[in-house]
């Protein structure tokens, strides 16, 4: 049955290949989208089934299935290997299932495109490249992923490569992708780092190998200095794939891509490989208790830092970039508080609603005519219904309104943080938690009501095709009811023993990070008053925030808003730019290092120095032949007297010494 | 009993090319401008002819390469061995003189035979944008053929000093007739640098010739001294007191310097390497990739073949040097070439002649660490190192030869111009940088894996190069294919028609290109295609240099 694995990333890779290598010729985008969403949708199929088969009777571990030895010296050998557990399983169903709706979507969003078979071909390949990222059972085979998604966002953001992109330094969209490889690059660095220090410690690089040893030897391992330099050179590599502070700056410039492109691959899949990485290593990070804090400050600044400067952007796409920034922010910080669970919850949940708001985003600009300017739409309720109502629902479930998806899974990570490390780190999450709910139901309002602020030169809004609204209704009907599957137990706990349906499936996987954390850590009991209390409070922070965005943003003038801007024109400026780390980066690390190179090492170290010395030893030799040149005068007399000169003093030589 | 094969192969495949010369000889170039250009076409063709004969005898080597054998040390070690006297003489005051003509491959040769046929291959295709000449570059190409060829096989010191300088004459005339602007001055500094580690070379040949002696096989009973590099390896042969007798003397340490020094200007490691980045630049384009492609891993096969094994306490010495100098040379050739970004003329070909240096770096770093994975690894690197920077020289000449400029502000915007190009162009450009699926990642990690178990401070600062590479490549990619096609590149090449039909590559340039992407992604899927050839051969070699060097540990 797990055998079935092999086809799952197989049958991407195929459409891939044919697809890249015919689509040219086929031309028929009916054809060319029904190849590039069936592959996907078949893989889907086959992991539900692995899924169904596996919840019913549960392996006792892993099962892995071996494909073929990809790199072998001598006793060092590297299998292309899947490894079939609960977190690789639904991964890899939130890849291929919001990645098969993702592929429909873009048959309508690509319409007309005359790079659709590339198009389509780059999607294949990036679901491929996902898969063997998920699916890997050791570290090289996920790094192929790592660098491979790292690949495919690259060639996708610069889809559309003639066409210009405004942005820090920025002029094409193929520079946003440049950005973006690159950047990616310095967490990669920490990645591969990370990769040789396992191999060093437990000289393997298989997952399950590594985690036994770990969890194995845990009082020895625990709070070492080894496991801390392991786990934070995969954090380094984590936040460069998930965007988080340093290393964000490349997902808000990432939206020069097609929409579909921003939706699968940086909201739903390839951003969370970081959350992958950390939850499938949850005994290694659960042994470096200094990297967990890491972890936890660096996901509340992020989740911060990011949220505020959301608030403010007036370009629709930016705004749910800024917000993925964010809403990754929570899942590190649940993370680094040693929620696991949780942080995979969020995921998916994330997954669904996020998807569904860059696809909402996409028809949104697709009905517009290409507009990104939230200030230019308005009252597009009454011509997109359909994509209105699904919004709308994505809003809810991001705000954490209660009972929609987003409200469990972000929940359980503040109570978590709070369980776990106290009331600031709560706070500042229920901070930020508050602006997400503020900037969404600003977004919504600016372009769903109000009056009409665009020209109609280009035609009308119209609603996009049932292509791209039949996967908007199953994202929307997910973000609804998608968190049920997380009831926390002090909701549900009338109704069953252990209600959380997502925490029962990978207890499993998290068993021995817990047992390690729990072991450190004075396990401490919360009441469930204070944890209703505190979920009540984060509730009544979101409504406030919907309440703040309805006030200031249902009045036509925006009288409130403008007078905030007026008068704190300081923070306004500073948030408009993002806190200008853009610019910190440029000035700092990409200048500097491309003067030295080229005033210095290249301009007078190389040529003037190194080629000096050569050239200088060259023409050396020639003003010295210059100068002996002259004795051979060819006036006979001269060399007479060198030559009694010589006589003269050889036997001196042979007489005095 | 060594391994020899039923048909002397490896003379076939190394003097196939003088073979090719002498029948080029024979075709005169014509009188007449029909003539002219008929002969040249069979010039032309006659040298992909000569070059696809030997890549074939290098895939038979291939098949019949015998896994099992590890060669290094042990003359019944090596395959498809030929071997009888060449020079054999008695001379008054320095005794009998014994040449041995000896050819012989194993794990660490085979490779490098193979990269050396495909690479010719592809650049015989690659020549044909060569105008002027035709007769003479094709003759001096083949002697450079033949050369490289002879380097690899050679297990006779003074056999592999005879071709070792063959390949500085017709090099010196490819680059100094059909070259760049400045031409002269770059065939010359290249003449001058290689020649200074040749003389090097040559002078601790001498010595070690005195120092071995091996029993004769015409006089029983009688000892001779000996070029034979396999011999040199055994202790045994040492004459007490000659000059490199005794282990760990600074003479040996000197001499040891001095080789490495002479192999390390051909590799280029920095700070020797400024001959490099102006050879290239002036080089014709087929020139650029075989120079990339194959003569770079000379000096790296020399240090393997006869520097390391010959003087194995002094590479223990010098080690933890060689390795810093390599990642020195990754990191410099990174930031040069970065360096390149910032300049108002952007020359695209000195860009990727200093990432060669920093490539290259891998490779020193790799078989600095003398772990089986870094020495595989970096064997590994020069094999993909010599198939995708020639990859990455030719797509440059394929625009050189529309444009007449490498300058990277000259572009922008070709991908719409030539799709199929961009798409070749994208695969290396990629490749370069060490992308999983493709061959220099499996070799790039390998390295780092070796390097980091005996050097990983240096592993750790060599591994920002990769961070430094993507930056370097993929800002030229974008600057030439991505972005607005300039106003003076709208119409098409060559308005005439007569040159460049299409705008895209053309089906030459396609047969050249095509192959060695082929070759790069199937050995990022499968590297075990190359890397069981040299399992065993490296394995035999760590194994004979463990006593001398550091193998893992944490210093440095």
């Amino acid at each position: 049955m797990y055998d079935l694995v092999k086809f799952v990333p197989l049958l991407p890779l195929l459409g891939f290949l044919f697809l890249g290598l015919l689509g040219n010729k086929i031309k028929n985008e009916k054809i060319i989208g029904s190849i590039g969403c069936g592959t996907v949708g078949i893989a889907f199929v086959l992991l539900f089934s692995m899924f169904w088969n596996f919840i019913q009777a549960p392996p006792e571990s892993a099962v892995i299935v071996p494909i073929y030895n990809w790199i072998t010296i001598d006793d060092f050998n590297i299998q292309i290997a899947y490894q079939v557990d609960q977190l690789s399983l639904l991964f890899g169903m939130i890849i291929t299932g919001v990645g098969f709706l993702i592929h429909v979507y873009s048959i309508g969003y690509m319409h007309g495109d005359r790079s659709f078979f590339r198009f389509f071909s780059y999607l294949n390949l990036f679901i491929f490249m996902m898969l063997n990222l998920v699916l890997a059972n050791n570290f090289l085979v996920t790094f192929l992923g790592w660098e491979g998604v790292g690949l495919c966002s690259y060639l996708l953001i610069g889809f559309w490569y003639d066409k210009k992109f405004q942005g820090t330094r920025l002029t094409w969209t193929g520079d946003a992708a440049n950005k973006a490889f690159i950047t990616n690059r310095v967490g990669d660095y920490g990645f591969l780092i990370g990769m040789f220090l396992v191999f060093i410690t437990f000289g393997t690089l298989e997952y399950t190998s590594v985690n036994q040893a770990a969890s194995n030897a845990y009082m020895s391992y625990y709070g070492s200095g080894i496991m801390t330099a392991i786990t934070i050179m995969f954090f380094l590599g984590c936040t460069g794939k998930s965007a988080q502070l340093p290393l964000a700056i490349w997902l808000p410039d990432a939206m020069a891509g097609p929409t579909s492109v921003s939706a699968l691959i940086h909201a739903a899949t390839m951003v969370t490989s970081g959350i992958f990485l950390i939850a499938r290593n949850s005994v290694l990070f659960a042994l470096a208790p200094d990297t967990m804090t890491v972890v936890l400050v660096v996901g509340i600044i992020t989740a911060f830092t990011a949220a505020s400067v959301g608030l403010v952007q007036n370009d629709l796409k930016k705004v749910l970039a800024y917000s993925t920034v964010s809403q990754l922010g929570f899942m590190f910080a649940a993370l680094g508080a040693g929620a696991f669970t949780a942080g995979v919850f969020h995921v998916m949940t994330h997954a669904f609603f996020k998807g569904l708001l860059f696809l909402a985003a996409g028809a949104i600009i697709h009905g517009m005519h290409d507009e990104q300017n939230i200030k230019k739409m308005g009252g597009l309720k009454s011509y997109m219904p359909k994509t209105y109502f699904t919004f709308l629902i994505a809003t809810f479930a991001i705000s954490g309104i209660p009972f929609f998806s987003g409200f469990f899974s972000k929940d359980e990570i503040l109570w978590s943080v709070y369980a776990n490390n106290g009331i600031l780190p709560w706070a500042i999450l229920a901070i930020s938690a508050l602006f997400t709910a503020f900037y969404m139901f600003r977004l919504l309002y600016l372009v769903f009501f109000g009056k009409e602020r665009f020209n109609c030169e280009h035609g009308k809004p119209h609603e996009a095709p049932a292509t791209m609204t039949i996967p908007l209704i199953i994202l929307a009907f997910l973000s609804a009811f998608g968190g049920f599957l997380g009831i926390p137990d002090v909701l549900g706990s009338w109704a069953s023993e252990s209600p959380n349906l997502i925490h029962n499936y990978l207890s499993p996987i998290f068993a021995d990070a817990n047992r390690v954390l729990h072991s450190h850590a004075g396990h401490s009991s919360h009441s469930s008053i204070l944890e209703l209390g505190l979920m009540l409070v984060s509730v009544l922070l979101a409504v406030f925030g919907i309440y703040k965005a309805k006030q200031y943003y249902s009045d036509p003038a925006w009288t409130s808003p403008r007078k905030l801007v007026r008068n704190y024109n300081g923070i306004y400026r500073m948030l408009l730019s993002k806190y200008k780390l853009d610019e910190f980066y440029f000035a700092v690390v990409v200048d500097t290092l491309l003067n030295f190179s080229k005033n210095f090492l290249w301009k007078i170290f190389d040529v003037k120095g190194i080629d000096g010395v050569v050239n200088g030893t060259a023409k050396g030799t020639l003003a010295f032949a210059d100068v002996a040149r002259k004795i051979q005068s060819g006036i006979v007399q001269n060399y007479a007297l060198l030559m009694t000169a010589g006589i003269v003093a050889i036997l001196c030589i042979y007489i005095f010494i | 009993m060594p391994q020899t094969f039923g048909f002397p192969i490896l003379t076939w495949i190394t003097f196939l090319p003088i073979l090719g010369m002498i029948i080029l000889a024979l075709i005169p170039a014509g009188k007449d401008e029909l003539s002219r250009d008929a002969s040249k076409k069979y010039f032309r063709w006659l040298t992909v002819g000569i070059s696809f004969v030997q890549l074939v005898l290098a895939l038979v080597i291939f098949g019949n390469f015998d896994y099992n054998l590890a060669g290094i040390n042990d003359p019944n070690g090596f395959q498809f061995v030929e071997k009888f006297t060449w020079i054999k003489a008695n001379l008054p005051m320095v005794g009998s003189i014994n040449i041995e003509y000896y050819l012989g491959i194993d794990g660490i040769s085979a490779p490098m035979v193979l990269l050396t046929t495909i690479v010719c291959f592809v650049a015989s295709f690659t020549s044909f944008s060569v105008k002027k000449s035709v007769k003479g570059y094709m003759a001096m190409y083949l002697l450079l053929n033949t050369a490289m060829m002879g380097c690899f096989v050679a297990l006779d010191f003074f056999l592999f000093y005879v071709f070792w300088e063959l390949m500085l004459i017709p090099m010196y005339f490819l680059i100094g007739i059909w070259g760049g602007p400045r031409k002269e001055y770059a065939a010359i500094k290249f003449f001058i640098y290689t020649f200074v580690g040749s003389v090097f070379m040559l002078l601790v040949m001498v010595g070690l010739y005195f120092t071995y002696q091996i029993p004769d096989p015409s006089n029983p009973g009688m000892m001779m001294h000996t070029f034979n590099l396999v011999a040199m390896l055994d202790p045994a042969n040492i004459v007490p007191g000659s000059i490199f007798a005794s282990i760990g003397s600074d003479i040996r340490l000197i001499a040891f310097a001095a080789l490495f020094i002479g192999f390390a200007i051909k590799v280029p490691i920095v700070p020797f390497h400024t001959w490099l980045p102006d050879a290239h630049v002036e080089a014709p384009t087929a020139i650029s990739v075989i120079l990339a492609g194959v003569l770079l891993k000379m000096g790296t096969y020399g240090m393997l073949r006869i520097a390391f094994p010959i003087f194995p306490e002094a590479l223990g010495y010098f080690q933890c040097w060689i390795s810093t100098l390599g990642m020195i040379s990754i990191i410099y050739g990174a930031l040069c070439a970065l360096g390149q970004h910032k300049v108002g003329k952007r020359d695209l070909k000195k860009m990727i002649a200093y990432s060669s240096v920093s490539h290259m770096g891998y490779v020193m770093i790799g078989i600095a660490s003398m772990r089986p994975e870094g020495i595989t690894g970096g064997i590994f690197q020069m094999f993909n190192h010599g198939t995708i920077t020639a990859m990455l020289f030719m797509i440059v000449g394929v625009i050189y030869d529309r444009a007449h400029t490498r300058g990277l502000d000259d572009f922008g915007g070709l991908a719409n111009k030539m799709p199929i190009y961009t798409g070749l162009m994208t695969i290396a450009f990629f490749a370069a940088i060490g992308l999983p699926g493709m061959s220099g990642f499996i070799s790039e990690t390998m390295v780092f894996l070796g390097s980091f178990q005996t050097y990983p401070l240096n592993t750790m600062l060599s591994g920002l190069g990769i961070i430094l590479g993507a930056a370097y490549m993929l800002w030229a990619l974008q600057k030439v294919f991505f972005g607005k096609l300039p106003e003076k590149w709208q119409g098409p090449w060559d308005p005439t028609g007569k040159l460049y039909k299409g705008d895209d590559v053309n089906a030459i340039e396609l047969t050249a290109l095509v192959p060695l992407a082929v070759v790069i992604i199937v050995l990022g899927i499968c590297p075990s295609l190359v890397l069981d050839l040299m399992t065993n051969s490296v394995n035999h070699f760590v194994e004979f240099m463990k006593p001398f060097v550091m193998i893992g540990g944490i210093n440095c």
